[in-house]
């Protein structure tokens, strides 16, 4: 090991990578032995591969140390707060964890009469989701939010085709503060995408809205609360509107956790709700997936759900492939299943009241760290009581990056930043019901530290920040000439 | 149980702060109309009544006995050292890496995994996973469309068949032929591939457990022009060939098999592994090394050009969260099992595969599949599948896929070994089998 890549928590090295610590000989696991066999006979010697991948040769402790560094190298829920905007990074309960464990090792094709445990609570968890929602049917299918999105849009789809109105439909509106996903899901269905503007309110502008709608519409995709944080007053208005002229309700359900148990999409006129159970339902984020992103309908549209869903029958519960209008398969299996154990777990914790108390501290929080931003200088997008997130911006001539970047040294996550792309240097700011007022407090105080520091000294922002694990990155050479592997000194 | 942290002292000094009344007065915005509706919802619960409540759910399942299921998920070995360095903290509670300063561990790790996905299939470019092996097939048959700019999919039936059906869902909304190729004998044939193709899709080991000729096959893409696509478990690359070896363009599939527990079936994580060409045209996530401002070595997303954040509705695909903590997973697996170790689990599978076959074969039992085949393979039951799977199961063994009717191969099931399998649990299940079939020919003769 050559002395540049030593590392032992030393901070003037590069950190080594797990290629960069093997050594040929060494081991950690020890599976159960297998004698060497003739593998021609047994696998085709034309089928054999020649020449071994290279995977890391390291000791049990190496490893350990190498995964544990890395962590370390980590912010996360358990250790920073981490207000991002739409992303709802609330505490995840350790008892999830305990949950997902008693599960973990059923096999999806085992005898469905040896796993009635297992169909049980995904029937129950349907049923859950579709009273939460106001919707009357559930698939627990897709893998992710943007997954549930694909599959509430295919539904939609189907549905208009079984009309007759597939080609005449054409058209999908989104607000111009949507997700990215939305038009990204839209357009990989084919529909072409129609962006209406907001208002000075931050809500859909009415009369935008009325100008795009018409009978070449097939769906409008909403956020309510919307990604600024403000709720479409003018909903019901909206439903009425895009059900007049045949257009199917689509609810991006990111933001959920405003509303639970002080209004339903469902009954908002929504005909497709997808959910993200690693936002509001307490299931990891883990750095960028698994999420989980079961879609409810209204019972017009049940016929057109995935396959299967689980259904309860005398004999006990099983899985129903009888759709026939089905628009077919979303992924393997069920759905991530062990992920669907932790939100259930979580609904039953809660139950009906404490979902309730959820909503209502999520955005106690989100308004009480509006007023503390404000205060120490921050301009609020649309200053109004919001729900459980807002949007601000850094005071005139201050950069909202270089702000989230001097954060980082005081060990508070940014805000999501740069989102909407309607506010010009947004920083949208969803604090979560699960952090105290202490935290927000805090948070605030730090922000206004950093403002102070760089009256003081306009350079200190720019170069922010100074204490991490590695300083700002070189993002233009990273694309430039990508490296996207290791390469091994032999190659 | 809430996990809040409010007091109402807390309540009332944040309402006081705010400038309003109550709590309801924060959701005034809400129309009338919508507001409290009645949730039939359980009553919330404290930590022992919800943890005795999900005991009680898991005992209505079985897992423990001999366990010869496949079909696209297998029990395998994974050392402790795996869950226990995965499932830290920082890594399950932490977001996507868009601060690439504070997220070096996961953005490390991730390069790490795509290195190692590259090394395994043999091909350059992996990407930071996707949700599944079969809506990677889904993104990889998309990705050859865009790429070709043709419209025609040509698929073998040796595709899992839920992967055909997720292929087929996501191709719905496109002027695409789907077209698939039935077996011969358990084993893709070799066709003519026309010139209007994307690509060809073709898995190896395939759902009945036969060994396709992937060379042939892709010389037979490529001869046509289209791109050849190669759905492979990543375990059994430690033996097998690989699909840089034998020209694919894409590398897809599932990663369960290198260290993810069944999970009922997810989570797991897809991969996607492609040659220099297609970069551009890759879905999903992407991690980089590049140099901080101090000139160390980092990491960061990169070539985010592709994504939906950026270009909404002109993206690649729609993917947003991928399924990086159980790719995660894998990564710390390999590392741990490392060469020697990744070639005994599959050395042991193989092996456990073909004493199984030859057992069922002394006793007077079909199997269809091979000679040659890796861990997995088709045997001839006597009763409907579904019912030697509820009898085996009635005997504390856990076997039988069905195989589905339209390969029509009648009533037939998939078997599947690991390195887990012992010489006791293949006693077990051919004497069950045999006495079931034994049983079963009475019951027809006296019938």
């Amino acid at each position: 090991m050559d002395d540049k890549k030593f590392a032992l928590g030393s901070s003037n090295h590069d950190f080594p990578l797990i290629f960069e610590r093997s050594q040929a000989g060494r081991r950690a696991a020890q599976p159960p032995k297998a004698d060497e066999v003739d593998l021609g006979e047994l696998l085709g010697a034309e089928n054999l591969r020649q020449t071994a991948a290279r995977l890391p040769e390291v000791s049990e402790l190496d490893l350990v140390r190498h995964f544990t560094q890395l962590a370390q190298r980590q912010f996360s829920i358990d250790g920073n707060f981490y207000p991002l905007g739409s992303c709802t990074m609330k505490y995840n309960p350790k008892v999830n964890e305990e949950a997902a464990k008693l599960f973990s090792e059923l096999h999806p094709y085992q005898d469905p009469a040896t796993a009635q445990g297992a169909l049980e609570l995904l029937y129950n968890l349907q049923d859950y989701l579709g009273e939460i929602t106001g919707m009357d049917a559930v698939s627990l299918q897709p893998a992710a939010g943007a997954h549930g999105e694909l599959t509430g849009i295919l539904i939609i789809r189907a549905f208009h085709q079984a009309n007759g109105e597939g080609e005449q439909r054409r058209v999908v509106i989104v607000p111009d503060g949507a997700h990215g996903t939305n038009p990204a899901t839209a357009a990989m269905v084919g529909y072409e995408v129609v962006e209406v503007a907001s208002d000075k309110n931050g809500e859909v502008d009415l009369s935008a809205f009325k100008e795009a709608l018409g009978p070449h519409v097939a769906a409008v995709m909403l956020t309510n609360p919307n990604t600024v944080g403000v709720f479409e007053t003018n909903i019901l208005e909206i439903s009425r509107l895009a059900h007049e002229v045949g257009a199917q309700l689509y609810y991006d359900g990111a933001n959920l956790n405003a509303v639970m148990g002080y209004a339903r999409p469902g009954d908002m006129g929504f005909d497709v709700v997808h959910l993200n159970l690693h936002k509001t339902f307490t299931t990891p984020h883990g750095g960028g997936g698994p999420g989980t992103g079961p879609v409810g309908v209204k019972a017009h549209l049940r016929d057109f759900l995935p396959v299967p869903l689980v259904k309860k029958e005398a004999e006990g519960f099983s899985f129903d492939y009888d759709l026939p209008r089905s628009i077919g398969r979303m992924r393997s299996f069920y759905g991530n299943f062990g992920n669907l154990v932790r939100a259930y777990t979580y609904i039953r914790a809660l139950g009906k009241e404490g979902l309730k108390q959820v909503s209502a501290m999520a955005v106690l929080n989100a308004n009480y760290l509006r007023i503390k931003m404000k205060e120490i200088g921050f301009n609020i997008a649309f200053d109004r009581i919001n729900m459980h997130e807002f949007v601000a911006q850094p005071p005139a001539g201050l950069k909202t990056l270089d702000i989230a970047k001097a954060l980082l040294d005081y060990g508070a996550h940014p805000m999501t930043v740069y989102f909407p792309l309607i506010v010009k240097e947004a920083m949208m700011v969803e604090p979560t019901e699960t952090e105290s007022l202490e935290t927000l407090d805090q948070y605030a105080d730090i922000l206004s530290e950093i403002l102070k520091r760089a009256e003081n000294d306009p350079d200190y922002l720019a170069q922010a920040p100074y204490h991490t694990p590695v300083r700002r990155l070189d993002e233009v050479k990273a694309a430039r000439k990508p490296v996207l592997r290791y390469s091994f000194s032999t190659d | 149980m809430n996990y809040l942290p409010h007091t109402l002292r807390d309540i009332d000094k944040a309402l006081k702060v705010i400038g309003v009344a109550s709590l309801e007065e924060l959701f005034a915005d809400i129309p009338a109309a919508l507001r409290k509706p009645e949730m039939d919802l359980p009553q919330g619960m404290d930590e022992v009544a919800l943890m005795r409540h999900l005991r009680e759910l898991a005992k209505k399942n079985t897992v423990s006995g001999p366990n010869f299921l496949g079909g696209g998920a297998q029990r395998h070995f994974i050392p402790a050292v795996t869950p226990h360095l995965s499932m830290q903290s920082e890594f399950v509670t932490a977001y996507t890496p868009y601060q690439a300063e504070v997220a070096q561990g996961i953005l490390q790790a991730t390069f790490e995994y795509q290195t190692l996905m590259s090394e395994l299939t043999a091909l350059p470019i992996s990407n930071a996973s996707m949700y599944d092996g079969a809506s990677s097939v889904a993104e990889a048959a998309l990705l050859a469309m865009r790429a070709t700019r043709r419209n025609k999919v040509v698929v073998s039936q040796g595709v899992h068949p839920e992967t055909r059906e997720v292929l087929a869902t996501y191709l719905q909304a496109f002027e695409t032929s789907l077209v698939e190729l039935p077996l011969q004998d358990l084993v893709t044939p070799e066709v003519a591939v026309t010139g209007d193709t994307a690509c060809v899709i073709v898995q190896n080991p395939n759902f009945l457990g036969s060994l396709e000729p992937m060379l042939a096959l892709a010389q037979a893409a490529h001869n046509a022009g289209a791109l050849f696509v190669a759905v492979v478990d990543p375990l059994s690359l430690a033996l097998l060939h690989a699909p840089g070896h034998y020209g694919a363009d894409i590398a897809v599939g599932d990663g369960q098999t290198i260290g993810n527990p069944l999970n009922f079936g997810g989570p797991s994580f897809g991969f996607m592994v492609v040659t220099e060409t297609l970069l551009r045209q890759l879905p999903g996530r992407l991690v980089g090394q590049t140099t901080d401002i101090d000139s160390k070595r980092a990491f960061v997303l990169t070539l985010q050009a592709r994504e939906q954040h950026i270009r909404r509705s002109k993206a690649k695909s729609n993917i947003c969260s991928n399924h990086q903590l159980t790719a995660l997973m894998a990564a710390i697996n390999l590392a741990a099992l490392g060469p020697q170790g990744l070639r005994e689990l599959a050395l042991g599978s193989v092996k456990a595969a073909h004493h199984l076959a030859e057992s069922l074969q002394a006793v007077g039992l079909e199997v269809l599949t091979g000679p040659k085949f890796f861990n997995e393979f088709v045997l001839r039951s006597s009763l409907p599948p579904r019912q030697l799977r509820r009898e085996l199961a009635g005997q504390g063994i856990h076997a039988g896929v069905p195989v589905p009717a339209d390969y029509g191969l009648g009533d037939t099931v998939i078997l599947s070994t690991t390195e887990l399998t012992t010489a006791k649990d293949i006693d077990m299940l051919v004497s069950a089998i045999k006495q079931i079939t034994r049983d079963r020919a009475l019951e027809v003769s006296h019938g």
